[in-house]
């Protein structure tokens, strides 16, 4: 770490460096990709300033998501801001609420001249970081979904396929797994995975206001008898041993399926390189089961992850450059080596159809799931959502479905807890936009 | 002895003044912030605010999940102060004795020192963690299956131990060097009068401790409070779930995590009158039974 840092700061003053002599345009970005993800960025953003002389890049790591966020906003105020900076999807409600902070990027790169035309954006990515009007105002990096991963050797030895439905799991798959000595199904993020895209896979509303994208004055509608359901399931799951639960931690989750104790496990799409790196068993990936009961026309799911955003308060020059690294990075080279090297989605269709092109799917069958997934048919409330305070309404879910899961609560004790506290955040919200 | 003086008042408030412009930047300066912005519901950028009164007060007065975390940290802190205290006066009374090899033994203590509050915590995970923790391991071999991050009372047994085991050397240093300063010949006197080591502990020992454990005790109740905050983010790994929150790391999750400002800073200055009381109370009431020499 130190010592990547080092070696980073100098590659950076030898850019600056070089920069101040050929008096190049210099910006930069700050995101929260540590480890080897930083280094892809890094190595996305040194193809980005060798592609072309005019302008130099400084990415600059800020630490998780929560503390990237936050340390854009003091910048902000202190009139130090980046010129780009990450926001993950709970955090989309606060930066975009702040008009006057950001320049859509829509906006941005129109004005730069570059181009730009929403429909090159795949399905499940495209509106997720737009306003109401369907305007795109972060730019989606790194992008991913929830799918279902399977250890496919216990598959086989339990003699079941992936489920479709969540009916097939609670009848023939869980049974039969458990019966073949694994935890059928376990998952790393309650309210990511079994609530938002909950909603998203069975079409159903979750919040008013068109999920929240039209308005601050928002109410979730979280506490729906579908989902009430689904926990009520997990619970007797849990009870029968069709499923475990290790607590908030996503690792803490994922562990167990990497050991090869938890046959089939809900994570991100992103995750595959790192379980191709470490688990010594066949594995693949499917989409996420539904309930037959809810819908008989499952629906898409939306992309979670983070976007970047162009920070205001920089002159015409330091604009243009933006444009010029959110022009290169939806390139088909950057995007295809985003993609293969991270697991993260492509965010085009043409990066998309160049990576089947290379043959990544033949090899990886499992990277192409995420992307299937986010191409499945829409729905009116699918888009995604838009509220604010919802780090904390996240905060507030795990609490309670921990406390469903740990027998502290009963489903419908929680709900209604999670639906109270959840619009008094919201409304609260509300109260810091006006 | 003679009395020093200045000849003006100018002088010694000038050489005040460094000092209190530290303090006024960045204490009373950032405090007095605090107390408005809890006033208002503020978007973190500064575009827009509402002025709401007492409303973070009043909220976290009706929020239930607030009131636990307050009982929490009230418990948390009477248990790390307790045992950390406890545990280091024992070590010390028994290293105090150690005639051979007793550097070794002092060094072994004070190691823990050394370690950093967030890898104290790493630790802490590693040894109780749901899967591979040693801790958790032994516990399972007892029958009791121990589940960190899930379970309140395990997370909160976890990070008492954590923060217990990082307290201990420093008040061990301090208990020790306190003890070898009590004057030979008290102890020789003592000896002859009472051949009772636990009495003697209590009569003699203890007492001329005191200024040393007052010391340590406000030391360890603003450990407690505040310096543990690296521990609880490594063990509930940076997630609030159903985990036991001490109040800072709430001020820190409401107003780092989720740009609440106004609602965190309301809760800081909960904090800041609950210290001011609870150092009022020591100083009035504890300090008073206590004999310097």
């Amino acid at each position: 770490m130190t010592l990547k840092t080092t070696l980073s700061l100098g590659l950076a003053a030898g850019l600056l460096a070089g920069g101040a002599a050929q008096a190049q345009t210099e910006i930069e970005f700050w995101h929260a990709m540590g480890g080897q993800l930083g280094e892809t960025v890094n190595q996305l953003v040194e193809d980005f300033n060798a592609s072309q002389s005019d302008y130099v890049l400084t990415p600059v790591f800020k630490g998780t998501y929560e503390e990237t966020l936050t340390a854009a906003i003091a910048a902000f105020r202190a009139g130090e801001q980046p010129n780009i900076v990450q926001v993950f999807d709970a955090g989309a409600a606060t930066v975009i609420g702040a008009q006057g902070a950001t320049i859509p990027v829509e906006q941005l790169l129109n004005d730069a001249g570059v181009g730009f035309n929403i429909e090159d954006y795949i399905d499940g990515v495209r509106y997720f970081y737009a306003d109401s009007d369907g305007q795109m105002i972060g730019m989606p990096f790194n992008s991913s979904t929830p799918i279902m991963y399977y250890n496919a050797d216990a598959l086989a030895e339990a003699g079941v396929e992936p489920p479709t439905t969540w009916e097939e799991f609670a009848e023939v798959t869980g049974p039969a797994l458990r019966d073949a000595g694994y935890i059928p199904l376990a998952q790393s993020h309650l309210p990511w995975i079994f609530t938002e895209n909950f909603f998203s896979r069975h079409n159903l509303q979750f919040a008013s206001n068109n999920n929240g994208y039209d308005g601050v004055d928002t109410e979730i509608m979280v506490n729906h008898p579908a989902i009430r359901a689904h926990f009520q399931a997990l619970v007797d799951w849990q009870d029968e041993g069709l499923f475990a639960f290790y607590g908030t931690g996503w690792a803490d989750n994922q562990n167990p399926f990497e050991a090869g104790e938890v046959a089939m496990w809900l994570g991100s799409s992103g995750s595959f390189g790192g379980i191709a790196d470490r688990v010594d068993f066949e594995f693949s990936a499917t989409v996420l089961p539904y309930w037959e009961a809810v819908t008989t026309e499952p629906t898409q799911t939306f992309i979670g992850g983070a976007a970047l955003f162009a920070m205001s308060g920089f002159d015409e020059e330091e604009n243009m450059a933006t444009a010029a690294f959110f022009d290169y990075l939806t390139s088909v080279d950057a995007q295809v080596m985003w993609h293969t090297e991270t697991g993260y989605v492509p965010i085009t269709n043409a990066a998309y159809e160049a990576s089947a092109e290379q043959g990544h799917y033949d090899e990886f069958p499992a990277a192409e799931v995420g992307i299937q997934q986010l191409l499945l048919p829409a729905g009116e409330f699918t888009r995604g959502y838009r509220m604010g305070f919802y780090v904390q309404i996240r905060d507030v879910m795990n609490r309670e479905y921990t406390r469903i899961l740990t027998g502290e609560a009963t489903v419908d004790e929680a709900f209604e807890i999670i639906e109270a506290e959840a619009n008094e955040l919201l409304e609260r919200f509300a109260a810091t936009q006006g | 002895m003679k009395r020093a003086a200045f000849g003006h008042i100018g002088f010694p408030i000038l050489l005040l003044l460094p000092q209190l412009a530290i303090i006024a930047i960045f204490f009373y300066w950032p405090a007095a912030y605090a107390v408005e912005s809890s006033f208002y519901l503020q978007d973190p950028f500064g575009f827009g605010e509402t002025f709401v009164g007492f409303d973070n007060y009043t909220r976290l007065t009706n929020s239930t999940n607030y009131i636990n975390a307050l009982n929490f940290t009230v418990v948390f802190t009477l248990l790390v102060t307790f045992f950390s205290l406890g545990i280091a006066l024992l070590l010390a009374v028994k290293a105090d004795k150690v005639i051979r090899g007793a550097k070794t033994y002092r060094t072994l203590l004070m190691w823990v020192y050394a370690i950093a509050p967030p890898v104290a915590g790493l630790i802490g995970v590693m040894l109780f963690d749901q899967s591979r923790g040693t801790i958790t391991q032994v516990l399972a071999s007892f029958g009791y299956d121990f589940r960190l991050g899930v379970n309140y009372w395990d997370t909160a047994a976890a990070m008492i131990t954590v923060s217990v085991w990082k307290q201990i050397p420093v008040n061990f240093i301090f208990f020790l060097s306190g003890l070898q300063a009590i004057p030979r010949s008290v102890r020789e006197a003592a000896m002859i009068d009472n051949r009772s080591g636990t009495s003697r502990f209590w009569d003699i020992t203890f007492p001329l401790l005191a200024p040393t454990g007052f010391f340590l005790l406000i030391i360890n109740i603003t450990y407690s409070l505040f310096d543990t905050f690296g521990i609880v983010d490594t063990i509930v790994k940076g997630e609030p779930g159903n985990n036991p929150l001490t109040l800072v790391y709430r001020v820190y999750v409401d107003g780092f995590r989720g740009g609440d400002l106004g609602g965190s800073s309301a809760q800081s200055v909960v904090l800041m009158i609950l210290v001011l009381i609870l150092t009022i109370v020591q100083f009035r009431f504890l300090e008073r039974r206590i004999h310097y020499t």
